[in-house]
């Protein structure tokens, strides 16, 4: 890597850690702004003066703000990210517990999402206007208009109480029964998969057709090699990197989705645990699940800027010469 | 050594007889999905503004007929206490049409201005613009909803005012771009060499060029605010009951799905449409203003 | 001379048995495409015929139908392209036109090859160098791993790439262009094609780079019995270059000759114009360069009459009535052209001096007085 490649980099980090500064900020305030005193969710309605004065020095509510960030800052760079008001249970341990549900979710809805668009697109870049072509682009704008909720409870009818095939909602750990986890996975991800599928296969469809027009395709073709390997090494190879630039706006919006889906399917992830903090007013849950997807999100994304160039062997020779 | 053929004619032949096996070339067509897009939202609209004069009954109104099919005095039947679905439905669309238009709105007035002043001056402005539509970037969408929603506690004027923060990146952006390649162009430069003070250049001469695309997204960014704020009162953390809104609608047909699916299948397919709509609308638009509308 | 076509002693008969076996013959091809304004006709009638190691030029302006013609017999034409039926390209015993690509996989890029334009674009950018001729030799002629590098490090070295291991492993975009063109030649030669096409094969490259390509594609064309078409709108490529020569316009051929007696005493009023337009060094300072009036039309509806007539400065009425056809010149049956009134003849003189009297052509375009070279 050359200075130029390394002064790019430094500025993507530079960047990132900026935003990260500025959202714990943002996360920090967030609880400031919340009306009323933080000591009335945490002690019983009667307390007397002493117990409040006593709980607000505890938790050093009368601190200068900023002192207070930087208690708060310090404690979650040690993993301590509070304490929940409602079940006194370390917030951190709850994400624990919760979050492969969550991450198994969102892998499993990108994989397939990945598996089903891929194929249909360079298909149907193929053979624009074909059977296939016209039936994505049907299902796609059909699908474009179903927001992930509706499609969600929409499935669940059809599949799971009309055709009675998949079980409405509820989960199953792996470790338990296997086949019932798929089982319970089939509609949640394919709900979440749903609104991927319908970006990526557009995306990748409208590239390939630019590809497919280009020159080396039809040297390829000139040389008389097989329409898959053409459309394959060729073609999608090179297409594919759009992809990957989008996939950062993908994995916002699967954290999102998330969240929707295990509301619908009543799965025990990090979704429902926020969703239930904010209507038992337990700020802390709430504050954290928002820094931590807020940190994560931002840090994917900086990692696929900073990944994009190893990708594509031109983008890596324009930035290194 | 090249060849002919002999025997040829002095004059060539005439145009040969497999002509009649090429079809014939197609015309375009009109563009049928915009036009319906139009008309359903034109009808959903007018539906939420004169929805009180409508001959509806009361949609907070509970009724003894529970869980009633459609048909007779409830139209589309009622609720699981009685209420009218129709009536609903119309005061639900009231509520999301006017949330959904006046974040909008905002989004654009505030996103406009940030994206034009980054975009003409450049230089440090562009900078701490470009950080602070960045932070609000940070955070994702549905995410920083939940943020703002617990911050300033559930109600109206919240969701209006997040929705209108969620959109305000996308109208920078292109107001921003827009911006930038328009003040290359003679007329601002012409502008600029008669002495016209900055305000000016940016009221007069580009805010009319980057309205078109801008207008464009705005129907985009419509369809995305009716589906963030129907997600936030599905999770029952937008819409404060028991104001009617398709989102707790749905919500609230969960429990009963099997038995009145209507119940559920109804606010879905006005969600569809009326997304549906504004998507064809957006594709026509984009269709006719250029691709600098696209985010 | 190639090696292998028969020598022209005296009066030859085009269509003797023993005349070297004939590779590639096209018969009224025509291809027309689909378009909203209606069928554009890229080509219209076309016919050709290719020797055993010889190579033919075709000349042209952009919009003649040249590239088309090279795609049509590739098969690699647009999906709005349509050959129509009674099209015929016969490569020995096979009809091109009608033959079905899947059941003749190593037909392309094994008896039949091309080498396009721009070789910026015609490689593909995400795979290496190597790895694109192996694939080829791999696939075509089933050739092991370690075989099928080593043939391509051959190749490459054939081309003229110095350091060809080194090579073998880069991307597209390591390469120079002249470099470039050099890998896409080996490309096409690699499996030993009969029949190589090579389309405007220098005009992207700088001009000392032109000449080595050529260079390269004339030793090929040496080394080995492999027939060329050389497709250019350069006349000056082909001039040294090729054995026959065809002049195409608006989709048709208009002349076609042994390419020294086209340059010698070329009989179409259009080659005539190209020949006019190249730039001479002999002519004084600041002579104007003559250029063609018009452009070449996009064929959709023609309207009857020969197609280089509103551009002719020898047009007839007769020229706007009627289309000619290709004709064989009878003192000499290798050379054809299709016009009423053609150069070096009684009345193609006086058709010319007529309209440079009358300064106009009767398709109305002025004509000014010739300049003699």
């Amino acid at each position: 890597m050359n200075v130029r490649a390394l002064r790019r980099h430094a500025g993507s980090v530079a960047r990132f850690l900026l935003l990260l500064f500025l959202v714990t900020v943002a996360v920090f305030l967030l609880l400031e702004m919340i009306p009323g005193d933080p000591v009335d969710a945490i002690l019983p309605a009667d307390a007397s003066p002493e117990q409040i004065a006593a709980a607000r020095q505890l938790y050093g509510l009368d601190d200068p703000l900023y002192e207070r960030y930087l208690s708060w800052i310090g404690g979650v760079l040690q993993g301590d990210l509070g304490r929940s008001f409602q079940t006194g249970v370390g917030v951190a341990e709850t994400i624990a517990e919760r979050a492969p549900v969550s991450l198994e979710l969102a892998l499993l809805a990108m994989l397939v999402a990945l598996a089903i668009s891929v194929p249909v697109a360079v298909w149907s870049a193929y053979r624009p206007g074909g059977l296939l072509d016209r039936a994505a682009t049907f299902v796609t704008s059909a699908t474009l208009a179903t927001p992930a909720f509706v499609l969600g409870i929409v499935l669940v009818y059809v599949f799971g109480v009309q055709l009675g095939v998949l079980p409405i909602l509820g989960w199953t750990p792996f470790s338990e029964d296997p086949v019932e986890h798929v089982h319970r996975l089939v509609l949640p991800v394919l709900t979440l998969a749903a609104g991927e599928c319908v970006l990526f296969t557009r995306l990748l469809k409208g590239d390939m057709m630019a590809t497919l027009q280009q020159d080396h395709v039809l040297s390829a073709r000139a040389r008389g090699l097989p329409t898959w390997r053409i459309l394959v090494r060729h073609a999608l190879r090179q297409s594919s990197f759009s992809l990957v630039t989008v996939s950062g706006v993908v994995i916002g919006r699967l954290i999102g989705g998330t969240v929707l889906v295990e509301a619908i399917f009543s799965l025990p992830g990090m979704g429902t645990m926020v969703i239930t903090a904010i209507h038992s007013r337990d700020y802390v849950v709430v504050q954290a699940m928002v820094l931590l997807s807020a940190a994560v999100y931002l840090l994917m994304n900086t990692l696929v800027d900073l990944t994009y160039p190893l990708l594509d062997p031109r983008v890596r020779k324009v930035r290194t010469s | 050594m090249t060849e002919l053929v002999q025997d040829r004619p002095v004059t060539a032949p005439a145009a040969p007889a497999s002509v009649a096996d090429i079809k014939p070339v197609r015309r375009k067509r009109r563009d049928v999905g915009a036009v319906f897009g139009a008309a359903w939202i034109a009808l959903v609209v007018l539906a939420a503004i004169f929805a009180d004069v409508l001959p509806l009954p009361d949609p907070n109104a509970v009724t003894n007929a529970f869980s009633a099919p459609p048909g007779g005095a409830h139209l589309l039947g009622t609720d699981a206490i009685g209420r009218d679905v129709l009536s609903r439905i119309v005061h639900g669309a009231r509520i999301s049409m006017a949330v959904a238009i006046g974040a909008t709105s905002i989004a654009m007035v505030i996103g406009v201005t940030l994206g034009m002043v980054a975009g003409y001056f450049r230089g440090a402005a562009d900078s701490a613009i470009g950080i602070a539509v960045n932070f609000m970037l940070s955070f994702p969408p549905l995410i920083f909803l939940i943020a703002m929603v617990t911050a300033l506690q559930p109600g109206l004027v919240t969701l209006v005012v997040a929705l209108a923060l969620l959109g305000v990146p996308n109208f920078a952006r292109v107001a921003r771009a827009n911006t930038i390649a328009f003040a290359d162009r003679e007329f601002v430069t012409a502008a600029k060499a008669l002495g016209a003070r900055p305000i000016r250049i940016l009221t007069r001469e580009l805010l009319v060029n980057v309205m078109l695309p801008v207008m464009s997204l705005a129907l985009v960014v419509m369809a995305t605010l009716v589906v963030a704020e129907g997600s936030l009162s599905f999770l029952g953390v937008g819409v404060p009951p028991p104001a009617p809104s398709w989102g707790g609608m749905l919500a609230a047909g969960r429990e009963s799905l099997r038995e009145h699916p209507l119940l559920v299948l109804i606010p879905a397919l006005f969600f569809f449409l009326t997304v549906f709509a504004f998507n064809r609308l957006g594709d026509w638009a984009r269709g006719r203003v250029g691709r600098e509308s696209s985010i | 001379m190639s090696i292998g076509a028969r020598p022209r002693a005296g009066a030859v008969d085009a269509t003797a048995e023993t005349a070297p076996a004939r590779l590639l013959e096209v018969r009224d091809l025509r291809v027309w495409f689909e378009t909203p304004r209606g069928h554009v006709r890229a080509v219209d009638g076309v016919d050709l015929t290719l020797r055993r190691g010889e190579t033919l030029g075709v000349v042209g302006e952009s919009g003649s139908g040249k590239s088309v013609l090279s795609r049509a017999i590739m098969k690699i034409l647009a999906p709005n392209a349509r050959v129509l039926p009674g099209s015929h390209i016969r490569l020995d015993d096979v009809d091109l036109a009608t033959v079905n690509p899947r059941r003749n996989r190593h037909l392309w890029g094994v008896d039949l090859a091309m080498v396009f334009q721009d070789p910026m674009t015609s490689l593909t950018p995400v795979l290496p160098v190597g790895k694109q001729l192996t694939e080829t030799l791999r696939y075509h002629l089933k050739l092991s791993r370690q075989a099928a590098r080593d043939e391509a490090v051959r190749l490459l070295r054939l081309v003229g790439i110095p350091e060809p291991e080194k090579r073998f492993h880069q991307y597209p975009h390591n390469l120079s262009g002249g470099m470039r063109q050099r890998v896409t030649i080996a490309l096409a030669i690699c499996c030993q094609p009969r029949l190589l096409i090579a389309d405007e094969p220098t005009t992207a490259l700088d001009v000392t780079v032109q000449h080595q390509i050529l260079n390269l594609l004339g030793d090929l064309r040496e080394k080995s019995e492999m027939s060329m078409i050389l497709i250019t709108h350069d006349l000056g490529v082909v001039a040294g270059r090729t054995d026959t020569i065809a002049v195409m316009y608006a989709g048709r051929i208009v002349e076609t000759a042994p390419t020294r007696r086209l340059f010698a005493r070329m009989r179409h009023p259009y080659t005539r114009a190209l020949i006019d337009a190249i730039p001479k060094v002999s002519l004084p300072s600041h002579t104007r360069l003559a250029s063609i009036p018009g452009r070449p039309p996009v064929v959709i509806d023609p309207p009857p009459g020969c197609r280089f007539a509103p551009r002719c400065p020898s047009a007839q009425e007769r020229c706007l009535a009627e289309t000619p056809a290709l004709e064989p010149d009878p003192a000499a049956p290798e050379h054809s052209s299709a016009c009423f009134f053609p150069l070096g003849t009684p009345s193609g003189d006086a058709a010319r001096a007529r309209n440079i009297a009358a300064g106009v052509s009767a398709a109305g375009t002025p004509v000014a007085a010739e300049v003699t070279v």
